[in-house]
């Protein structure tokens, strides 16, 4: 009985769950287009569990996670595109677009598949400790923080647009055949691909959890609620935050990155204002500082989205609007804050009843 | 208690990663160097008296202005059809999808209409940048799309139709529509996507062939509404003309800050290739009078055909609603796919196609044809000029319907851009 409380037994039977449903379950009742689907949208969870650590837990609105995604999808779909070609031969649009015989140096080193690979992640958290430091040194915090996040990312997505001859412009790198050798129109493949995604996610999962209940995210969750106590205690504040924008970037950029063999295209439609908003919303509808919540809020709301949208194509918008606005009116916690609701609730009644029966014994 | 639990985790953690190595190591597919390894046609649902198609077009988002008006008259084609006795005695049902002006949507929705709807075809996009998008997802599952809309040409994917013009049924009549008219300096404004980057490096290389000058070349974001800038470098570079590629709302502020700048259609015309009757009328035709307009179809376009496809357009829609070209090979994409169907006496795409070279259909904007080879079809290239009235008048033809040539084969100047 004692094994099925405490907070470490309780993640390890939700990690049980999670893993039987997602290996198990859902690839025997779902079809393969269904599949694929919710392997889009476990890429986005995983960019949320990046948002519950920096902005549920470190109270950094990161409105700009579309960068990091698109970085390390970029950096993954170069290297799928350059390998496509075939050694030698320039990536199909290049040779639409482009006016370069050879490839541009700032593609070449995406040929090795071991670079780009480590660039997916490493690439968006080396943007990310850059920026971060100086943000956070020179103190700009929420509203700035948020906008400033938000310029990044239109910044970002207008300069790839620009760019059509080297990046593909609007259309981004599209019509992707394989994946480290496998042919990704093989529904065995796009399995394969699910499996990487759906494990990938219960990693970022387990090491945010590892990050939270650590000394670190005590920290961090008091700079969130009061940032000058903690530079008092000696603490430097800009220092514990970078830590969780770097880490919440690197998860993006590992989203992004395995995105791309899943849906097969990455497109600066996936890095502007919009997408990033759309990251964080599904954070903030689950509850963004529990993982749980932000995981299975973004899960439910791309989910929505999808079902609205082909229940009904031309209002699906307005129902979406309703949703987050119900949402987040009546519950500003979001819906894990359901959970702590019924579990006070619940605790008042059992107080009640703790308060009442010596009154009842005494009398 | 509080060890126990740790080692549950540790046990319970290694055997989640062992469960993944199975599941991995059972499920390696195809590599991308085996053969035949994409012979996966996607099936289509003919069980029952009715065949599905797909439409495809944004129903939200900054596209849905355009995309909408080509729903429509897709639906009233497949009405039409359908009153009439449907294809192959089967009623055609149609599946609407929203993709959200947004590429990845598209390609989702386009993999959701062929695999869990089974479609016969497809029918829809617009920007090329949803076109690039679906354009692998057709590909991979062997089913048809057809596309309707004028584009920038240099593609020819064999699982989709191109029912819009390609760059020498459109552009190209309009730069030798200016030639003849003696318009040799031009300035070129375009929004930022494939499209006019695209169209304009092949004007460039017109223009060098021909003796013209390109004098400046320009382009504002999707969406932008900041022309001031733009609308004075080309009021001071004097040009003859200016060949516009914006696309959408942009359309609406630079046509207003050319007329702020003091600029007219004498003093220096717009020669534009996104701006349609539906357009026109949300930009204001005080703005747009007497400018130019290159397409293949205009509401105004003579023959008993068009008279017939305005009349019902406008009896289902409302009389107030125009027609457009981009509307009018939407609907012609539906005939030419049942007449492809006919022939065939078949659904199964690799039967359509085979059946497609030389069918031809008496559409709105005059006799069209399918070429086999390029899966386009030879389309009239029309000149307009806007009227007061809001409707685009013709003022020049090309006389016969051009072959369609994607890659600009037939053409030296161009030989240096595929």
């Amino acid at each position: 009985m004692n094994l099925l409380k405490g907070p470490s037994a309780r993640a390890a039977a939700g990690f049980a769950g999670s893993a039987v449903v997602l290996f198990a379950l859902a690839p025997l009742v779902l079809s393969d287009f269904r599949l694929g689907l919710l392997a889009k949208y476990l890429c986005i969870a995983m960019v949320a569990v990046g948002v519950c650590l920096a902005w549920g837990r470190g109270g950094l609105l990161t409105l700009g996670q579309g960068v990091f995604f698109g970085l390390g999808g970029y950096a993954m779909a170069m290297h799928l595109k350059i390998a496509d070609a075939g050694p030698g031969n320039l990536p199909d649009f290049m040779q639409l677009y482009g006016t370069a015989t050879e490839l541009p140096w700032w593609w070449q080193p995406f040929a090795n598949p071991l670079f780009a690979l480590a660039a997916t992640v490493l690439l968006p958290m080396a943007v990310a400790a850059v920026l971060g430091s100086f943000i956070f040194r020179r103190r700009v915090k929420g509203a700035y923080f948020a906008i400033l996040s938000q310029a990044l990312a239109a910044a970002f997505a207008i300069w790839l647009i620009g760019q059509q001859a080297t990046t593909g412009g609007t259309n981004g790198l599209t019509d992707i055949q394989g994946f480290f050798g496998y042919a990704l129109d093989d529904p065995v493949n796009q399995r394969m691909v699910y499996f990487v995604i759906a494990a990938a996610l219960l990693l970022l999962i387990a090491l945010a959890r590892q990050l939270i209940h650590s000394r670190y995210g005590e920290l961090l969750v008091a700079v969130r609620d009061s940032e000058e106590r903690v530079r008092f205690l000696g603490y430097d504040p800009a220092n514990v935050k970078l830590v969780a924008y770097v880490v919440a970037a690197g998860m993006a950029g590992l989203a992004g990155a395995l995105f791309v063999p899943a849906v097969g295209i990455i497109s600066p439609a996936l890095i502007g204002i919009v997408p990033s908003i759309e990251f964080v919303i599904g954070a903030a509808v689950g509850g963004r500082a529990s993982l749980v919540g932000a995981v299975l809020g973004a899960v439910a709301v791309a989910w929505a989205k999808t079902a609205l949208s082909e229940e009904f194509p031309a209002a699906w918008t307005y129902f979406q609007g309703l949703l987050f606005i119900v949402a987040l009116a009546f519950l500003p916690g979001g819906l894990a804050s359901l959970a702590g609701i019924v579990r006070r609730r619940r605790a008042t009644a059992e107080e009640k009843k703790a308060a009442v029966i010596p009154v009842g014994e005494a009398a | 208690m509080s060890s126990l639990p740790h080692i549950h985790r540790r046990r319970f953690l290694a055997g989640t990663a062992a469960l993944a190595a199975v599941v991995a190591l059972s499920a390696c597919g195809a590599k991308t160097d085996a053969a035949g390894s994409s012979d996966k046609a996607a099936k289509i649902d003919v069980s029952g008296d009715t065949v599905k198609v797909g439409l495809l077009n944004s129903l939200s988002g900054t596209m849905a202005i355009s995309e909408v008006t080509v729903r429509n008259s897709l639906t009233l084609a497949i009405d039409e059809i359908n009153a009439s006795g449907g294809v192959l005695g089967k009623k055609i049902k149609p599946i609407s999808e929203d993709g959200a002006s947004d590429w990845p949507t598209f390609a989702e929705k386009a993999q959701k209409l062929i695999k869990e709807d089974q479609v016969a075809a497809t029918f829809g996009c617009w920007t090329s940048a949803s076109r690039k998008a679906v354009k692998p997802v057709f590909e991979k599952n062997k089913s048809l799309l057809f596309y309707p809309v004028q584009y920038e040409g240099l593609e020819q994917s064999p699982y989709i139709f191109y029912t819009g013009a390609t760059t020498n049924q459109q552009i190209v009549p309009a730069l030798d529509y200016l030639k003849s008219q003696g318009l040799k300096k031009l300035y070129l404004v375009g929004s930022d996507y494939v499209f006019p980057r695209t169209a304009n490096k092949e004007i460039r290389a017109y223009a060098k062939a021909n003796g013209m000058t390109i004098l400046g070349e320009d382009y504002a974001p999707l969406g932008s509404t900041e022309f001031s800038t733009i609308a004075n470098k080309v009021k001071s570079s004097k040009a003859d003309a200016v060949f516009n590629t914006l696309n959408g709302d942009s359309n609406v502020a630079f046509f207003k800050e050319y007329k702020s700048a003091g600029l007219t259609a004498k003093s220096m015309p717009v020669v534009s290739v996104s701006i349609a009757e539906e357009e026109v009328k949300s930009i204001g035709t005080q703005y747009l009078d007497g400018q130019l307009t290159a397409w293949n179809y205009y509401q105004t376009t003579q023959g008993a055909a068009n008279e017939k496809f305005v009349k019902a357009y406008k009896a289902k829609y409302g009389q107030d609603k125009p027609t457009s070209d981009p509307m009018e090979a939407a609907y012609v994409s539906v005939y030419l796919w049942k007449a492809m169907v006919e022939k065939a006496k078949s659904f199964d795409p690799e039967k359509v196609k085979a059946a497609s070279d030389g069918i031809t259909f008496d559409a709105p904007e005059g006799k069209v044809t399918i070429d086999g080879a390029s899966q386009h079809i030879y389309k009239t290239a029309r000149i307009g000029k806007v009227g007061s009235d809001g409707l685009i008048e013709q003022v020049w033809d090309s006389g016969k319907p051009i072959k369609p040539d994607p890659y600009l084969k037939g053409y030296s100047w161009a030989s240096g851009l595929s």
